[in-house]
């Protein structure tokens, strides 16, 4: 039995239809660090994150929080988390500032001054009243990263963040990591490239 | 600080509302198919109002069903697409109360704006203004309870690329009793005998799909993002 403060993934396996995709992953992941996962394409790594987030059932194992298997305290687990998946998942014909106010509005309660400034934050404040689609795919994702801080969550869980961002959004993006995990966050993301993030880090490879 | 059931509800409801005002041509779509579809049977029928009078709520009841049907596709489809629904499936609420949003918002921009419009049609197929009470009732209730079952239908077939037929296949048998009761309550009332019972059964079956349905759509929802 593990009491342990952070989340916790424990000899998780899962298959895609006929494809054997996650064979027994564990890792550990306390606050204030960051896990780095890696691996070809096809192995399994958007699976991960589907099952810690709770989207997928593993077909063995289990995924704990705070000690807590997550199937038990889902949507208290759900308000702890922030999940970007590597689509922005943006409505097109809502402005960046209406995306976020109904999305995290489901979360907790927010004023729209709030969200202006972490869109601000994520350097897409000028296009805040634009719809989504006439957006460039790079503002795009720094819409679903000003989402993912808005949300105020404890634990990241990050699908290639760094597609389609310029150098300016990527170290933007390892600042905003360095600075979740410094405060006491626990992030998990999936990115092909060294993360520039400084701060206490793993790395977990998945094999094909 | 969380959000409670009712005002995510109300936030949902209030997204969808203006998801489709941002479309208006999606909203027009079954509108202007009901209008058709109804306008046409006197043309190839008669133009004579007391044959049409006699089949008029038949016209009615099956123009408004396959209105309906139409728009139900799109109801998790476009979420499921973008990916949105994910995250409204990890925003803590219960998927419950997500489905019971998106229904009823899709039932406001469709069946709701169906029972508006329906006078207009029930004027040129000469079914007279006394029985107006009678078949927009019948028609809010069955097509709020087409939604519901529908709800369970585009659940089940959001994971297919082309889901619209099976779609069908999956809803209109469900439906028959409502096109039955339906129609029947409004023939009733032009034959001027009392419609209540049909309505009251109606009113059950809306009362009893709206109960089930969303759990039945919440458990299709979590196969489909599985």
């Amino acid at each position: 039995m593990d009491n342990g403060d952070g989340l916790a993934v424990e000899g998780v396996h899962a298959w895609r239809g006929e494809r054997h995709v996650l064979k027994g992953v564990s890792c550990r992941v306390r606050p204030g660090e960051l896990l780095h996962v890696l691996g070809p394409n096809g192995t399994g790594k958007t699976t991960l994150l589907r099952v810690i987030c709770g989207l997928l059932r593993p077909d063995q194992g289990e995924v704990r929080w705070r000690g807590e298997p997550i199937g038990r305290i889902r949507s208290e687990y759900q308000r702890a988390l922030a999940y970007a998946s590597h689509e922005p998942a943006l409505k097109g014909d809502l402005t960046p500032l209406e995306n976020l106010t109904y999305l995290v509005g489901l979360k907790r309660p927010v004023r729209t001054p709030e969200l202006r400034a972490y869109l601000e934050r994520t350097g897409v404040a000028h296009c805040a009243d634009l719809p989504v689609r006439v957006l460039s795919a790079g503002q795009r994702r720094r819409v679903a990263m000003a989402r993912v801080l808005a949300q105020e969550a404890l634990l990241w869980l990050l699908d290639e963040p760094y597609t389609n961002l310029d150098a300016a959004g990527s170290a933007l993006l390892s600042a905003l990591l360095e600075e979740h995990i410094g405060g006491g966050g626990i992030a998990l993301v999936v990115a092909h490239h060294e993360i520039g993030a400084s701060g206490a880090r793993g790395r977990l490879e998945l094999a094909a | 600080m969380s959000v409670g059931a009712g005002s995510a509800l109300l936030l949902l409801i209030r997204r969808d509302l203006r998801l489709s005002f941002r479309r208006p041509e999606q909203l027009l779509q079954p509108l202007v198919f009901f209008l058709i579809v109804t306008t046409l049977f006197p043309l190839g029928l008669s133009l004579d109002l007391a044959t049409l009078r006699e089949v008029a709520p038949g016209v009615l009841w099956v123009g408004a069903l396959l209105a309906s049907l139409l728009s139900l596709d799109a109801l998790f489809r476009s979420d499921a697409e973008d990916g949105t629904l994910e995250q409204l499936a990890l925003s803590g609420q219960e998927l419950t109360v997500i489905v019971i949003a998106k229904t009823v918002a899709h039932w406001l921009v469709s069946g709701a704006a169906l029972v508006l419009v329906s006078p207009l049609i029930a004027i040129a197929l000469g079914i007279p203004s006394t029985v107006f009470g009678t078949m927009l009732t019948s028609l809010a209730l069955g097509t709020l309870t087409l939604s519901w079952l529908g709800s369970i239908g585009a659940g089940l077939t959001v994971g297919l690329k082309r889901g619209n037929v099976l779609l069908s296949l999956i809803v209109l048998p469900l439906a028959m009793p409502l096109l039955i009761f339906g129609a029947g309550a409004t023939d009733r009332a032009l034959a001027e005998v009392s419609s209540t019972g049909a309505l009251y059964l109606l009113a059950s079956l809306c009362v009893f799909t709206c109960t089930l349905a969303p759990f039945a759509a919440a458990a299709a929802l979590r196969i489909a993002l599985d």
